[in-house]
């Protein structure tokens, strides 16, 4: 730094500008691939696999979602168990 | 044992080659026997870096397809004892390069007992950048500190995690190591520059090192020459660290503070 940059005013560090944006931007996209999508396919399929051994449910009967609400993440299950009638 | 090293990063120009050529160089340098691959089908380079362009004569996809024999292609470097280079074709068929043929090669390089084989991997995240990380024991991610090359990293982070061969089979994970290229510790003093603990705080990862952005890198590519064999030079020294890093030691991080300047030069600058 020479005697001139000494006088001229303090700009806001660009480097921890850099960092800001990283921190969210690389947040957002970690959620987006990696624990959400990449898994949910698979666990859903593995659910269906593990309720049809002890209840005939059709293909879309089981729904997986993720949800984040306020830094904490929700798994919801839904699972349509087919109606008495159906079954006989 | 043989150990599969991947040198990756997503973003290109980071440094990938000349860290490969340097790590391969420094692992054969201490007594390990090392084969250094370049991933990059269509756009050879690290013959260049390695000083032995003019020796190619079959390359990783001539091996591939049964045209050549694994030794025909393997370019044995002429100053370094136990170090071997095998390069990419100039083909421009991204697809000459397979799951099985990659793996038939890997196999074949740990039946002649390779210690260590350093996948030198293209920039992106296609076919070349999956195929030499897939089998990978060991990953080396290369990062400058700018904001598009961390991004990346973080990227192939994820991906060594999930779609490797490791990750695939559900096996114990690859070890991932940071490194840091192109560093200018004055800048980030200056708070112009991502420090290596800005880095590491978003990566999050084992730092293996840090290279700093020195002249001698340009001097040693020119001359095709690995910059680590340059033992005069701070990025030449900061990869033998790496190295000693990567076979266990512990070394202090060197060359990460900027240097300190005269009364002179603080008052007038420069």
């Amino acid at each position: 730094m020479s005697l001139l940059d000494f006088f001229r005013s303090k700009k806001p560090s660009s480097a921890k500008l850099a960092k800001e944006r990283l921190q969210i931007i690389i947040a957002h996209e970690r959620a987006q691939t990696r624990g959400g999508h990449d898994f949910l396919p698979m666990l859903e399929k593995e659910l269906l696999e593990v309720i049809r051994r002890y209840v005939a449910v059709s293909e879309d009967a089981v729904k997986v979602k993720l949800d984040r609400e306020d830094g904490v993440e929700v798994l919801e299950l839904n699972i349509i168990l087919p109606d008495s009638e159906a079954k006989d | 044992m043989t150990k599969i090293l991947v040198v990756t990063s997503g973003k290109g120009g980071v440094g990938k080659t000349t860290t490969s050529a340097s790590i391969a160089t420094g692992l054969a340098l201490r007594g390990h026997k090392t084969a250094v691959i370049d991933f990059d089908v269509g756009l050879r380079n690290l013959d260049l870096i390695m000083g032995v362009e003019r020796r190619v004569v079959y390359d990783f996809v001539n091996v591939v397809n049964g045209e050549a024999s694994l030794n025909q292609a393997l370019i044995k470097d002429k100053r370094v004892e136990g170090l071997y280079v095998l390069a990419a074709s100039q083909t421009k068929d991204k697809d000459a390069l397979t799951e099985e043929g990659v793996k038939k090669v890997l196999d074949d390089l740990k039946a002649d007992g390779f210690d260590y084989i350093v996948c030198d991997s293209p920039a992106g995240i296609e076919k070349g950048a999956q195929l030499a990380m897939y089998f990978a024991d060991e990953a080396i991610v290369v990062s400058n500190p700018e904001v598009s090359s961390v991004r990346d990293s973080d990227r192939m982070l994820g991906l060594l995690a999930s779609k490797s061969y490791r990750a695939v089979n559900k096996l114990e994970p690859i070890r991932q190591h940071l490194l840091v290229t192109r560093y200018a510790p004055n800048r980030a003093e200056a708070g112009e520059m991502m420090s290596v603990d800005d880095m590491l705080e978003i990566l999050a990862v084992p730092l293996l090192g840090v290279i700093p952005e020195s002249p001698s890198v340009l001097n040693a590519s020119n001359a095709g020459q690995p910059v680590i064999m340059d033992k005069t030079s701070d990025a030449g020294q900061a990869y033998e660290d790496a190295v000693a890093r990567l076979l266990g030691e512990e070394r202090p991080l060197r060359f990460i503070t900027a240097e300190k300047k005269g009364l002179f030069s603080r008052l007038f600058g420069k």
